[in-house]
């Protein structure tokens, strides 16, 4: 019986004697979102893996749009001349494009220009001798030695010789053959009406080069007009070779455009270009970024309505009890702050999962999966994680401020 | 003994559909220092209302409220949520409880609202809950206790800042008769002995035994205030037969 326990209880309770007073300093709202987090961790805790899987979904979205993109562009974006020169009315388009290169003396004249090399895109595929290997196909770069357009190696040296049988592989195709520096491998390239085999010695191994969604192998650029697909056979006679666009290395990079106007006025029938126009032109670069983003832009507004629509619920579950607080004297400001800082941690927590499972799953995938992550991709992704959760529950926290004490009583609308 | 509250002419009217609806009518109410008040009557005589005038949760349409010597009607809004939290106890009929703090927890938020939270003040908090019965309840949550249980840890809530006035709002509407009694019965003792003004609004009229006043009201009005020990036994003990 009640009474009976009462009686029994009538002397006073010693005084608890333990130095640790939990929860004492800490401030009323994260104390409250805290434990109400704590103590239905069950049900926060699915929200946070909803917010996982967002996560999961938006940085590989992110990725694909960065491995894709590098995939389709990096050789441009990655080059050391800060502007492009393409053929004019051309729409930047860099197979279309033409430069010969008995231009080159024209463009080095111009004031401004620090250096300049030409550069010739096309493809080909690497062989194997073993029938198990797949051909490999690539970028077959033509590229002056020690130039602007020839890619660094970080491992090996640069190209040597304007004729010689040197290459400098990309990252991705050591990667996905195996080569290594001083090993000799064999091009396939279609001469006229036949295939023709080149074999060609790795000298160094560039970053990632990767061209028109093919791994790159840099050549130099006689010896790329010599092996490069071709619908009649070379005679060798170089008096007017012409490659695809130039690489320009200006004095003053802080003055592109007039730069760009420079050499345009300079030199006849040519369009200049930075390098960020140049690969933005690039065929299908800017849909297929513009898609992705598109996909990135829905996931992230999924992730918006599945936390606004969960706090919803628990706020509308939850009036009576906001409406007690305020009605004891919680101040509305208190109430909000525990409430917001509720949906930072279950967010944190989603995102900090999503990143995790992330990781663990980007390491299986094999090298040939377009996905590359960059700190300021990956950045700008959990940043944008973050803000949905909060944004998510603004219609929430809106209705929750708008609850009067009164409904504590039954009274109130 | 002067009184800790005082309601002078009290009016609260609503206007629906253009027509002025008279909730509250001209009440005027003192509870003094360790007086248990029951404001009873039907539903719609305005009792609820009158309560949340009183906690400075609605503010009256005419006339004065005064508790502690400070006019609600002169404070702010947050002036009013301070005052609540500082100078109100407060049980309701539901919702009475944090459900994700524990009996301690939710007898400590009080004080942790009014930044008081010490080792002392939660050596007084378990010392209130003991007085309750519910020195072996401290580390349940809401749902894991009986009704009953949930009163006494709203009780103790209300009491452990020590505050002017104890609102009640239907305490023990959720409970059965003899929970009932000894929930309202611990209430009144605990009023008594810290000698607080304490008001509750109640439909059952048979709980009226532990209160030192009655104020009936009956259409926004008030229509009977008994304060004799023996009017108050007859009333309650009419109403025990029911």
């Amino acid at each position: 019986m009640y009474t009976e326990t009462l009686e029994g209880r009538a002397e006073p309770r010693p005084v608890s004697l333990d130095l640790h007073v939990p929860g004492v300093g800490v401030p009323l709202p994260p104390y409250l979102a805290f434990k109400e987090v704590w103590r239905n961790k069950g049900r926060f805790l699915l929200v946070s893996l909803v917010i996982a899987l967002i996560t999961v979904l938006v940085l590989f979205v992110d990725g694909l749009a960065e491995g894709l993109g590098a995939g389709n562009i990096e050789y441009i974006q990655k080059l050391e001349g800060e502007l492009i020169l393409f053929q004019e009315n051309v729409d930047l388009s860099a197979s279309a494009s033409q430069v010969s290169r008995s231009r080159l003396n024209e463009i080095r004249r111009v004031d401004g220009v620090e250096d300049v090399g030409l550069v010739g895109l096309s493809s080909a595929s690497i062989v194997f001798e073993s029938e198990d290997k797949e051909p490999l196909d690539i970028s077959l770069i033509g590229v002056e030695p020690n130039r602007p357009g020839e890619p660094a190696a970080y491992a090996g040296r640069g190209l040597k010789g304007k004729r010689s049988d040197e290459a400098v592989i990309g990252k991705n195709v050591a990667l996905r053959t195996g080569l290594e520096v001083g090993d000799q491998f064999t091009i396939k390239s279609i001469q006229g009406t036949d295939d023709e085999f080149y074999t060609l010695e790795v000298v160094g191994i560039s970053d990632g080069q990767q061209y028109f969604l093919r791994p790159s192998v840099a050549v130099p650029y006689l010896t790329w007009d010599r092996i490069r697909p071709q619908g009649f056979v070379d005679d060798g006679d170089d008096t007017d070779l012409i490659l695809n666009i130039a690489s320009v290395k200006v004095e003053q990079p802080e003055n592109l455009e007039q730069m760009a106007e420079r050499l345009e006025d300079r030199v006849s029938k040519v369009e200049a270009v930075d390098r960020k126009t140049a690969y933005e032109a690039s065929p299908g670069y800017s849909a297929q970024q513009s898609t992705l983003n598109t996909v990135r832009i829905f996931t992230l507004l999924i992730g918006v309505l599945v936390i606004g629509g969960f706090f919803q619920i628990q706020t509308l579950q939850k009036v009576g009890q906001i409406g007690m607080l305020k009605a004891i004297g919680a101040a509305t400001g208190t109430i909000a702050i525990a409430f917001v800082l509720q949906i930072v941690y279950i967010t944190l927590l989603g995102v900090g999962i999503g990143i995790a499972g992330t990781l663990a799953l980007s390491l299986s995938f094999p090298v040939t999966v377009p996905i590359v992550f960059t700190p300021q991709s990956v950045l700008l992704a959990v940043a944008s994680l973050l803000i949905i959760g909060p944004v998510g529950g603004l219609v929430s926290l809106i209705y929750l401020l708008r609850i009067e004490p009164l409904t504590a009583l039954g009274l109130g609308a | 003994m002067t009184a800790v509250l005082e309601a002078n002419s009290v009016t609260k009217t609503y206007e629906v559909d253009s027509n002025i609806i008279r909730a509250v009518d001209d009440v005027s109410v003192e509870v003094c220092p360790g007086e248990f008040v029951a404001l009873v009557g039907p539903s719609g005589s305005g009792k609820t209302t009158m309560l949340a005038m009183l906690a400075g949760l609605l503010a009256p349409t005419e006339g004065s409220i005064i508790i502690g010597g400070r006019e609600l009607g002169q404070m702010n809004e947050s002036e009013r949520t301070k005052f609540r939290r500082q100078k109100v106890g407060f049980t309701f009929q539901s919702n009475n409880l944090v459900p994700y703090l524990n009996v301690r927890e939710n007898v400590e938020l009080m004080l942790k609202l009014n930044n008081r939270l010490s080792r002392e003040s939660k050596a007084h908090a378990e010392e209130v809950l003991a007085q309750l019965g519910l020195s072996e309840r401290l580390k349940n949550l809401p749902s894991q206790l009986s009704g009953g249980q949930q009163q006494r840890v709203a009780i103790a809530r209300a009491l452990v800042h020590s505050p002017d006035i104890v609102l009640a709002d239907e305490p023990t509407a959720s409970l059965d008769t003899e929970r009932a009694f000894q929930v309202v019965e611990t209430f009144a003792n605990l009023i008594h002995n810290q000698e607080l003004a304490g008001i509750m609004v109640t439909h059952d009229l048979r709980l009226v035994q532990f209160v030192d006043k009655i104020i009936q009201m009956r259409d926004g009005g008030i229509a009977r205030v008994m304060t004799d020990k023996s009017e108050i036994n007859s009333f309650a003990n009419a109403h025990m037969m029911v």
